[in-house]
């Protein structure tokens, strides 16, 4: 357990990302099995087993510890876990340390009615920091920021493989991964895992820019509209549905209708969406169905999802990505008019004869609430990553905004010295309500500023010190982390979209703002009203 | 004639402790005629007394800090020393706090004191050890009055930074501790690691590093981190006040590695609000098995609490037989309170360190 624990203590407190895949990829080279591999297990959230209730802990640690010292501890900590780990009393030499392995094995074999014991067992043995790990563990409240994607970049940096290639085999993995690691470490060759039900890494496309447009032989690209939703790769056949995001995370248990539809025996690729009677609802729909623990009849019937097909990698056996993106499509159309699966529709290919009609088609997507374009070369094969040239996406132009910085906080990490999170608000004429409440400053003549989003990119290291300057210049008040500014300073803001939101006080729910321009020329009073920014939602 | 109750010879002021019988105060918060100060914290030791009574180490510690308003007359005397003023018998003996730390042992009529200021029980080889000493009351210090503190071995903390420090050869290893006490221990620690690389300083602890050298405790080479190339300070230690940890001035170092030496650290969120990755629990003031070990020995019937957790140091007290009570005075415990207001912090160091200030790069 201390290696364990000692490596999530570390995560927690890490918000780097790079220094994150250092310490994981420190503990798989010099960790052995299983241990590591349940500790992979662990950080990915597939393990497996009965989790002790947090009142069982409260339990166990009352019986040990005078109540009101352990209220006043618990009020002052705040975490049952972490109060238990540090407040337990020690018994040192009591037993021996479990290792993980032990912990996830034992747990899996004891009745229900002995964990509480055995837990109070563990306990004694280990140090504060290991009983903390151990309590988070066994509760299932590991939070230590690390996704399956970056578990798996840490392997493979630690090991020099190719992402792609662990990728491939991780679904058909399991806990303690003794063949991936022995593969990892070059003792065996690659893991045999059955592919049909396994990921494969995704083809992305890179942005269009400006520069490179002239260059594009645009009569050897096809074009279809960007939708703005998920994307997804189904991947069914043998009796197994999964859903996969972009990462290769699976997402089968949040969109089951999605899954019982896959009724075939194919690998396809697309787009997640919410569309209700044919129409692709706005992103923020679909943001009501992810990170959902449990899917409500509700959701189902409100939010439908829907997915729009791009490709197919796979039909049976047949492994199609060696084909050209036009022999592919072909495929996809037969397949779709033969299997006729719910839910599911292939993306248009947009007519297109020259720039002209891309041109205008790009306008379009404005008109119609669409991200944008994609082009993707005729002859393309599908290759896994972001490879250079054969796929673009050009997007749209952002809509922009002039805004009023309102508050700004701390960064992370790197930033944790600059204030480089930026809330920025509109103007609005004061209601009645609001002028009584005396708390609000930000009142200029009948017009008050109501915070309408969130920025932390978009400007040059050389602007971020210099809006952190301004912001250390004219804070107003403090909350921790967060400064109140004199509202004086415009931004203009550029953004995709922006649909209504009842989670918003402003009523407003911007799609990825970022800085565009810091207008230091601008009076404050000149910024945009909540109701220019209205004016811009989509139907 | 019994011995007089310690509470009738002894009174809290607005000024703090006062001795009646002697004319004096401990540790006083306020300027008075005749302070005895146990040790040289700001919250212990302030400017602008009369006639000051402390070791010869705190003494120097006043003036460094105070310069001409360290007090008009400065009376030093040692631990194991002692003076009679008025009519208590006053005597020195050791804390284990910081360089200089004593507690002020004060007798009055058979009647005995005992006011321990700040103390910790664990070896630090930057001052003497504590001694506890047998009285009718006990005056302690409760910062980490709870039982979630306690401070693990202090070497097995140092491993780890230098473990960090080994993991991440490109990064700056930013610890950020108090300048009096915390820096010099460290540094301390460090080398009985066997680290003797030169360890880096922000220009505010240099300082009392300095006269910590002067009164005979070997640092090591020290340099000053300000001035310094950005690429020379990849993977070295550089110690600095707390606020300076996420604050412009460690924008100098190389993707510094925030980390924290204090007893706060124990508790994560305390860490997590600092911003710190490597959080190091090492603190000089006794943890709470410190706390209630050092009550059974002393052994005095009563015992009188002060900064921090009191009514939980009390609770525990009370349940094990002591006569025991809060002692609010105002002020005490200030030095190491718990840092839960950063941004007030970080303007008082910015003040405080007009050297650094002309290095900021500009704009910045
Ligand atoms: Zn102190
Ligand atoms: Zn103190």
């Amino acid at each position: 357990m201390e290696r364990f624990a000692e490596l999530l203590d570390r995560l927690v407190f890490t918000s780097s990302r790079n220094a994150k895949l250092r310490l994981m990829g420190a503990y798989f080279r010099t960790v052995g099995d299983p241990d590591r591999g349940h500790a992979l297990a662990a950080l990915t959230g597939v393990l497996e087993f009965k989790e002790a209730k947090p009142g069982q802990i409260r339990g166990l640690v009352q019986a040990r510890v005078d109540p009101v010292l352990f209220e006043w501890s618990y009020d002052y900590v705040g975490d049952l876990a972490e109060t238990t780990a540090l407040i337990w009393p020690a018994k040192p030499g009591a037993n021996r340390k479990p290792e993980i392995t032990q912990v996830v094995e034992t747990l899996a074999e004891t009745k229900r009615a002995h964990v509480p014991d055995l837990i109070a067992r563990w306990l004694d043995a280990l140090e504060p920091t290991e009983r903390w790990a151990l309590l988070k563990l066994i509760t299932g409240g590991l939070r230590v920021g690390v996704s399956e994607r970056l578990a798996k970049t840490a392997l493979s940096e630690a090991f020099a493989t190719d992402l792609a290639e662990i990728e491939e085999v991780w679904h058909g993995l399991s806990p303690p991964y003794r063949e991936l690691f022995a593969w990892l470490e070059g003792r065996q060759g690659r893991p045999e895992i059955d592919t049909r039900a396994a990921f494969r890494p995704l083809m992305l496309a890179n942005p269009l820019e400006d520069h490179e447009l002239d260059q594009l032989d645009v009569e050897n690209y096809r074009a279809e509209w960007k939708w703005d939703g998920i994307r997804v790769q189904l991947v069914a056949g043998g009796g197994v549905q999964r859903i996969f995001s972009r990462t290769g995370e699976e997402i089968t248990g949040t969109f089951p209708e999605i899954a019982d539809a896959m009724t075939f025996d194919a690998v396809l690729d697309g787009e997640l969406l919410v569309v209700r009677q044919g129409v692709v609802a706005s992103f923020n729909d679909l943001q009501q169905r992810l990170n959902r623990k449990t899917v409500t009849k509700e959701l189902l019937r409100d939010y439908p999802a829907h997915v729009r097909l791009y490709d197919i990698l796979f039909e049976s056996a047949e492994d199609l990505r060696g084909l050209t993106f036009d022999d592919r499509r072909a495929r996809l159309q037969a397949f779709l008019e033969r299997t006729r699966p719910a839910r599911m529709d292939a993306s248009q290919l947009l007519p297109a004869a020259g720039m002209d009609d891309l041109k205008q088609l790009r306008e379009e997507a404005r008109r119609r609430g669409i991200e944008g374009l994609m082009l993707k070369r005729k002859d393309s094969t599908y290759v896994a990553g972001r490879p250079k040239g054969p796929w673009f996406k050009w997007k749209r132009d952002p809509l922009t905004l002039d805004a009023v910085l309102m508050y700004a906080q701390r960064g992370h990490g790197k930033r944790s010295s600059y204030f480089s999170d930026y809330t920025f608000g509109t103007w609005r004429p004061v209601t009645e309500r609001a002028s009584e409440e005396a708390a609000n400053k930000s009142e200029v003549n009948g017009w008050e500023l109501v915070p309408v989003g969130k920025a932390y990119f978009g400007f040059t290291d050389q602007e971020l010190r210099q809006l952190d300057k301004w912001v250390r210049d004219h804070t107003v008040e403090r909350y921790g982390p967060v400064r109140a500014v004199d509202p004086q300073l415009v931004l203009e803001v550029a953004f995709d979209a922006v649909h209504p939101s009842n989670r918003h006080k402003s009523g407003v729910a911007m799609r990825f703002p970022r800085v565009s321009r810091i207008r230091w020329d601008k009076p404050a009073s000149e910024a945009d009203t909540l109701e220019n920014l209205e004016k811009l939602v989509e139907r | 004639m019994p011995a007089p109750k310690p509470e009738s010879w002894i009174q809290i002021t607005d000024r703090g402790f006062h001795v009646a019988p002697g004319g004096f105060y401990v540790d006083p918060t306020r300027p008075v005629d005749y302070a005895v100060v146990t040790h040289g914290h700001a919250d212990h030791a302030r400017p602008d007394h009369g006639h000051v009574l402390a070791t010869p180490e705190t003494l120097a510690i006043m003036r460094h800090r105070y310069q001409d308003r360290a007090g008009r007359v400065h009376d030093p005397m040692r631990t194991g020393e002692s003076r009679t003023i008025g009519e208590v018998t006053v005597r020195f003996v050791p804390a284990g706090h910081v360089l200089g730390s004593a507690q002020a042992v004060l007798e009055y009529r058979g009647s005995r004191v005992v006011v321990s200021g700040d103390y910790k029980r664990r070896s630090d080889p930057t001052c003497q050890a504590f001694e506890p000493v047998a009285c009718d009351a006990f005056v302690t210090e409760a910062t980490f009055g709870l039982p979630v503190f306690r401070h693990p071995d202090a070497a097995g903390e140092i491993r780890r930074l230098l473990a960090a420090r080994e993991q991440f050869p490109e990064r700056a290893i930013l610890v950020g501790s108090y300048a009096l006490g915390k820096a010099q221990r460290l540094i301390s620690l460090i080398r009985a690691e066997g680290y003797d690389r030169p360890i880096y300083l922000h220009g505010a602890l240099m300082g009392l590093c300095e006269l910590y050298r002067e009164l005979g405790i070997d640092l090591g080479p020290l340099a000053r981190a300000t001035g310094q190339n950005k690429k020379t300070l990849a993977g070295e230690i550089v110690l600095a006040p707390p606020a300076a940890l996420n604050d412009r001035w460690a924008r100098r170092l190389p993707e510094p590695l925030p980390t924290m030496a204090s007893g706060w650290m124990r508790v994560r969120q305390r860490a997590r609000q600092r911003g710190v990755e490597l959080p190091l629990v090492i603190s000089d003031h006794a943890d709470w098995d410190e706390l209630t070990q050092t009550l059974h020995d002393v052994g005095a019937p009563q015992v009188w609490v002060t900064h921090g957790s009191e009514e939980a140091l009390c609770h525990w007290a009370t349940q094990q037989g002591f006569r025991a009570r809060a002692l609010a005075v105002v002020g005490w415990g200030e030095e190491d309170a718990d840092p839960e207001d950063s941004s007030a912090q970080e303007e008082t160091a910015q003040t405080g360190q007009p050297g650094d200030r002309a290095h900021r790069a500009p704009g910045g």
